[in-house]
């Protein structure tokens, strides 16, 4: 015992001390090479019975649809998904009108000429170019990255997004000492030297159906919130089955625990 | 420890079946009525746990693989085709990436538990070799499995990998091309990983097998390390352990569910939901979070090939522990310097898990060569130095006798 308490116990204490306070000065050393931590507004669908605000879907869609839809994809989402219990919820009907407004080639005729026909629910969302090269010789040989996982794809997730939306027109502080062209934009939540996405939004980019003002922030926040549901659309759905499994298990965990007591008891 | 139960058929056709093929008498000598040590603590679930782990990666894995396209054009899509498509594909595909967390999770509690208690020393020494063996085939089936999704990080870390391979002395070059199947990670390596991760799980059922019959001759060991002496020392392993250990099960499936359904992508990288792009150099390449122990031993060192070689002698090493350390007393609990080396040894291998994760410069550099240094050391000079020089504690008697005694060729 003695050996315990005198050497051990406090080398072992000493050990544990060392090993949170190189993990604190390791993090803090991080702090100063990255970019800046993100922004938390506070959305509806977090913690673990968090879920989607179906009008901020929509006016988040209605963002993608007239800005950011014009240089990014979303090829993993369908028309269909708009409808989708979970998601923006759209009656059919709207989601059909959606639909319609783009075209698609959809086999050959009997002349062998392609069929071109208006998108129906169970098409995908259309892309704005027709390939990766021609979407970087658009955008100053920078590609615009396909949006449908963008908030699972980075560090951060949604508040990172939102962030970064939000973080266009400031001055570059003096002590980066940073060169950026016309075609790049200072950004602080951006690791890098320079975003080559020029500022997206701007106040009243797009007229909200529902009256809601069209700031800069709500319009960030609007569309990361639709873009958190494009990435995890079974968000919903895996937090309820979430919490009936977790019911079920710690009940049933308490049950266990009670046969293994009265099954040793008499064990010694 | 003999297996002192006998099995009697009781009526005609369990007799008739009996002396044809004798199933019920293997279920009821090595399953339920299996003479198990009565002082086994939660430690000693973990056996069951990671058979439940093993079934869980293989049925859904069994169910991930008629959705999956083993393709660099259309597999990550078909990843997302399931994560959305797919009726509950999204949980089938969480429960086994997070699964696979949860198993490295567990056999690393197994293996420290048997290092903390001696479990590998004589008479279980094969028994502990057959758990190395299933572990490094866990490490390889996670490896390949973190390729099938093609992303970025899936793509990377198979570059880098295979690239460390190609370093080996002799056998690099050719291992390489079996693995790559051509010049770079291309179609021929996504294919014949997938082949590899789904063909792999069934060779470790089979080592599982192996690991179990091992144990199964000598017995369990137990956290005093006395042998079992009798009856008085054992109870059945039904239902006396099969609720035990179903009791730590479920406690277990709870923190993996919380995973699955609060927060299933925490344990994984951002960068692997982009695509692989062969052009595009990920700022820094981690593999998930249960290889960085290794990936800080082998970025600790400058030289390549050397770093390489420890990586590999990490694990190597642990196949000769049985002859490393040679004390007679099997249990930590009554070797206090041991146990002081054990506790420093448990803290070194997190700091490595962390050191893993960060660049290694400066300061992190050097933990890491503290690190992998002590790691080497507590197997090859601390264990083997112990076991001539330690002066044990006194040890009970036996498991149903708390008196304590210095003689141990008494209690074994």
């Amino acid at each position: 015992m003695f050996v315990y308490r005198k050497i051990i116990k406090p080398f072992f204490i000493f050990s544990v001390l060392l090993l949170f306070t190189s993990n604190a000065l390791i993090a803090a050393g991080d702090h100063s090479l990255e970019s800046k931590s993100p922004l938390k507004p506070g959305f509806s669908f977090e913690g673990p019975f968090g879920k989607f605000d179906r009008a901020q879907l929509r006016r988040g869609y209605q963002v993608y649809r007239e800005v950011c839809a014009s240089c990014h994809a979303m090829k993993q989402l369908s028309f269909r998904n708009l409808v989708q219990p979970g998601g923006p919820e759209y009656p059919e009907t709207d989601a059909k009108i959606f639909a319609a407004d783009y075209l698609i080639t959809d086999g050959y005729d009997d002349y062998g000429d392609p069929i071109e026909r208006d998108r129906i629910l169970s098409d995908p969302f259309p892309s704005p170019y027709n390939s990766k090269e021609a979407a970087k010789a658009s955008n100053n040989g920078a590609y615009p990255p396909d949006l449908s996982l963008i908030v699972k794809a980075r560090t951060g997730g949604y508040n990172y997004i939102f962030s970064l939306l939000n973080g266009y027109g400031m001055e570059i502080p003096e002590n980066l000492d940073l060169e950026l062209g016309d075609t790049l934009s200072y950004n602080p939540w951006y690791e890098g030297i320079g975003i080559a996405m020029l500022q997206p939004l701007y106040e009243d980019s797009v007229e909200y159906e529902d009256g809601t003002k069209a700031t800069i922030e709500q319009m960030s926040k609007d569309v990361t919130a639709f873009l958190t549901w494009a990435a995890e659309p079974e968000m919903e759905e895996r937090k309820r089955l979430g919490f009936i499994v977790m019911s079920f298990l710690i009940i049933f965990v308490f049950l266990m625990y009670l046969s293994t007591k009265a099954l040793w008891r008499d064990i010694h | 420890m003999a297996n002192d139960y006998q099995y009697e058929p009781k009526n005609s056709l369990t007799k008739w079946l009996d002396s044809r093929l004798p199933l019920l008498r293997f279920t009821n000598e090595h399953v339920l009525q299996f003479p198990t040590p009565k002082n086994l603590n939660y430690f000693w679930t973990f056996g069951f746990i990671l058979t439940m782990c093993l079934v869980t990666q293989i049925v859904t894995g069994i169910i991930l693989a008629m959705h999956y396209t083993p393709s660099v054009d259309s597999a990550f899509d078909s990843i997302e085709h399931i994560m959305r498509n797919v009726n509950y594909g999204w949980l089938i595909r969480y429960i086994h990436s997070n699964g696979a967390s949860m198993f490295f999770l567990a056999v690393f509690i197994h293996m420290f538990r048997g290092l903390y208690y001696g479990s590998y020393k004589e008479p279980r020494e094969v028994l502990w070799i057959l758990g190395c063996i299933i572990y490094f085939l866990m490490i390889v089936t996670a490896f390949m499995g973190y390729v099938l999704p093609w992303g970025q990080m899936s793509f990377w870390a198979a570059t880098v990998i295979i690239n460390l391979v190609g370093t080996l002395p002799l056998i690099g070059e050719s291992l390489t091309q079996m693995l790559l199947g051509g010049f770079a990670v291309d179609n021929p390596t996504l294919n014949r990983f997938f082949s590899l991760h789904y063909l792999l799980p069934f060779i470790i059922f089979g080592v599982v097998l192996l690991h179990i019959w091992a144990l199964h001759v000598p017995g369990n060991s137990n956290p005093i390390g006395v042998s079992v002496q009798g009856k008085q020392d054992t109870v059945a392993f039904h239902p006396y352990y099969t609720v035990k250990d179903f009791f730590a099960y479920v406690v277990f499936l709870i923190l993996f569910c919380y995973f699955i359904f609060y927060n299933p992508n925490i344990l994984g990288h951002a960068d692997n939901y982009i695509e692989a792009d062969p052009m595009v150099t990920p700022a820094h390449i981690v593999p998930e979070w249960y290889l960085l122990p290794f990936y800080a031993i082998l970025r600790a060192v400058p030289d390549k090939l050397t770093g390489v070689l420890l990586m590999f002698g990490s694990i190597a090493v642990l196949f000769f522990l049985p002859w490393l350390d040679t004390a007679k007393t099997r249990s930590a609990r009554y070797r206090p310097l041991y146990k002081f080396f054990f506790i420093l040894f448990f803290i070194d291998c997190l700091m490595l898990g962390y050191l893993g994760g960060v660049v290694p410069e400066g300061i992190y550099l050097l933990l890491s060569r503290v690190c992998t240094i002590y790691y080497f050391a507590f197997f090859l000079i601390v264990m083997p130095v112990l076991s001539r020089y330690e002066v044990p504690k006194p040890i009970p008697i036996g498991i149903s006798n708390p008196n304590l005694t210095n003689d141990m060729v008494a209690t074994d």
